[in-house]
């Protein structure tokens, strides 16, 4: 809002990430429409519209890092804003298809028709308007994680409760959504979408520019989060995911400062699962599953919790092995794999890549940067990797 | 019955019959006890006497069975939560210490100061130089200035009592309920924050919890011992400390 909160959150990693991003956002989709097909730097469109979901990925994964990383909320049903912000993109791009469906009907979605429904259910109204659609993107989930995080933290749910409710959110979101009277789908989901704001969905082009669009709110996501954690609510936060009561007895409304974030986070992953589902053409229950948010928790836990720039490295990084090990001879063994890498970082890197880097560079930035406080910062500790984690 | 009538309306805390019970366990048992504005008061009494139950009693952590709980003459305490509670100026030390250990000496300050705790005041706050006097201030008054850059974390045992001390005072509170400050400090740790109690007595209204008699004595203030849930014995440490029934319960012989 005002332009301190910007200066002060863009430190010099900040601004570098930033930066990489953007420039990976321009030059992946360059490289994919300018350059011959077969040359060496041409990005192949496959490529492109995988690393665009590395990239949804990780504007979830910085959503589940505002929360635990710095608010010490652990969601295990983050998947499911993620899903619903996927739905409500789906929904429109169900309606788009128009009487180009198998059945030809040009209101009701081919599912729809196979199960012999007369009318559009109401819930389905707007969702033709691309700004309707955008808008429930964010108010859906929104919405949800308002409802349940003021349940939940207003009747003091916390640590492991927490976690093991909001699994059971998702989970029964995921059996309502199976269900074919539920109107979204059923086990099928919603698929076959032909185009977004007239653009076809397949066309090179609009990969492209889907691509640079979640690289854009990747950067906002990371910039928001950011300005968040740099504030003096980014230090209630830390309390809270510290010392709880003693925050509240220093007379913060702890309910409020949880309810805020959750909400935001939900509307983020509602973002990152907007952005998903055109690139990947498809979105159905599946994406409630519990082992999706478990998972996503994961990615976070590597690269680094509380360093945002960590959780974004961390989804990336891991979903890349994902993708090389499950298309190799390793792929039944892939869970298994991704297990062990839980257990390694839990046990060989606690505070993930992105943190375990900061407290070994920190003590030499330091000493680099002013040699007569050195003695001091050796005394005091300054930059010491924090104890209490 | 006039008489108490003024004197709850004078008083800083009022306690009047307070009874709590946990599982049939009665933890407080009709306890009564009166608080002045500027009075600093030390609480006795054996363990098990009730002493950190009355003080979550008065800061809305647990709520009385029955009995009256004022503050400030008119506010029902029994009604109010935690956070409301400490918004109306109530401050707290805990037993063990508990700051912010992942965040700075500095910081640790800048959270306890009595400003703006909502959500959108904190998300747009800018600093002011009347909040850093007041940090400067504090960090002097409880000798951590040196440290102010240090993680709270890294703290002696001894500071971090201090910090949180210091805490109580960025939060300026009306009454500061102090729980055992000088458990685990060395003798001269002991007697600079006799000192710096003190000094805070001057401005605030203090009930301090805490088993350390020398220290106690230090204080020179008026005395409650507690046992079982009910006060025992009340007034000056040598009235208190010469009491049979304390002998007995608390002090031993």
């Amino acid at each position: 809002m005002t332009p301190h909160i910007l200066t002060r959150s863009l430190d010099r990693a900040a601004t570098a990430f930033v930066l990489i991003v953007a420039a990976v956002g321009v030059l992946i989709p360059l490289s994919n429409l300018l350059l011959p097909q077969g040359s060496m730097f041409q990005v192949p469109t496959y490529l492109v519209a995988l690393w665009g979901k590395y990239v949804c990925y990780a504007i979830l994964a910085l959503a589940i890092d505002l929360i635990w990383g710095y608010c010490g909320i652990l969601s295990l049903g983050h998947g499911a804003f993620f899903a619903l912000g996927g739905y409500a993109m789906g929904m429109y791009l169900m309606r788009q298809i128009g009487s180009r469906g198998v059945y030809g009907n040009p209101v009701l979605p081919d599912f729809m028709v196979f199960l012999n429904w007369d009318k559009l259910p109401w819930y389905w109204y707007g969702f033709d308007k691309f700004w309707f659609a955008a808008l429930m993107v964010l108010l859906v989930p929104g919405l949800l994680a308002f409802c349940f995080g003021w349940l939940a933290f207003r009747s003091r749910v916390t640590g492991v409760y927490l976690s093991i409710i909001t699994q059971a959110m998702t989970y029964a979101l995921l059996l309502g959504f199976f269900r074919n009277d539920f109107g979204f789908g059923g086990n099928n989901g919603l698929t076959d979408f032909k185009d977004i704001l007239g653009f076809n969905v397949q066309a090179e082009g609009t990969r492209a520019v889907l691509f640079l669009l979640s690289c854009l709110a990747l950067i906002v996501a990371f910039l928001i989060c950011r300005a968040i954690v740099t504030s003096k609510l980014g230090k209630v936060l830390i309390a809270v995911r510290d010392a709880e009561s003693r925050t509240r007895f220093l007379g913060y409304r702890v309910e409020s400062y949880k309810l805020f974030v959750f909400t935001l986070s939900a509307c983020m992953a509602g973002v990152a699962g907007a952005l998903y589902v055109p690139q990947v053409g498809i979105i159905n229950p599946s994406e409630f599953a519990p082992g999706n948010s478990i998972e996503a928790v994961i990615w976070v836990a590597v690269g680094g919790r509380g360093t945002l720039v960590g959780a974004a490295l961390g989804a990336v990084v891991v979903n890349y092995a994902k993708t090389f090990f499950t298309s190799g001879p390793l792929a039944p063994y892939w869970l298994f794999m991704l297990g062990a890498l839980f257990i390694l970082v839990t046990l060989l890197l606690p505070k993930g890549i992105v943190g375990t880097f900061n407290s070994w560079w920190e003590p030499i930035r330091a000493r680099r940067n002013s040699p007569d406080a050195e003695s001091a910062a050796r005394e005091d500790g300054v930059g010491a990797p924090n104890p209490a984690e | 019955m006039n008489v108490m009538d003024t004197r709850a309306t004078s008083a800083m805390l009022y306690l009047d019959g307070v009874h709590v019970s946990f599982d049939g366990f009665h933890a407080i048992n009709n306890l009564s006890l009166t608080l002045a504005p500027g009075e600093m008061r030390a609480i006795i009494g054996p363990n098990g006497a009730g002493k950190t139950t009355m003080m979550d009693i008065i800061t809305g952590k647990t709520k009385p069975d029955e009995g009256t709980v004022l503050f400030d003459g008119t506010v029902d305490l029994t009604r109010l939560d935690e956070t409301r509670i400490a918004e109306l100026g109530i401050g707290r030390k805990f037993q063990k210490p508990t700051v912010f250990e992942s965040q700075t000496v500095q910081d640790n300050l800048l959270l306890a100061l009595n400003v703006d705790h909502s959500v959108r005041g904190t998300l747009f706050w800018r600093g002011s130089k009347a909040e850093s006097e007041r940090i400067d201030k504090v960090l002097e008054t409880i000798r951590l200035t040196d440290a102010r850059n240090r993680l709270a974390g890294s703290l002696s045992h001894g500071q971090k009592q201090w910090l949180e001390i210091g805490m109580l005072l960025a939060q300026d509170p009306k009454v500061l309920l102090v729980d055992e400050p000088v458990a685990g400090m060395t003798d001269v740790e002991t007697h600079l924050t006799a000192e710096l109690l003190k000094e805070i007595n001057k401005n605030h209204t203090i009930m301090v919890v805490e088993h350390d008699m020398t220290f106690v004595r230090e204080l020179g203030v008026k005395v409650t011992c507690l046992h079982e849930g009910t006060v025992l014995a009340e007034g000056s440490i040598d009235q208190v400390s010469s009491n049979e029934r304390v002998v007995e319960v608390y002090l031993g012989r």
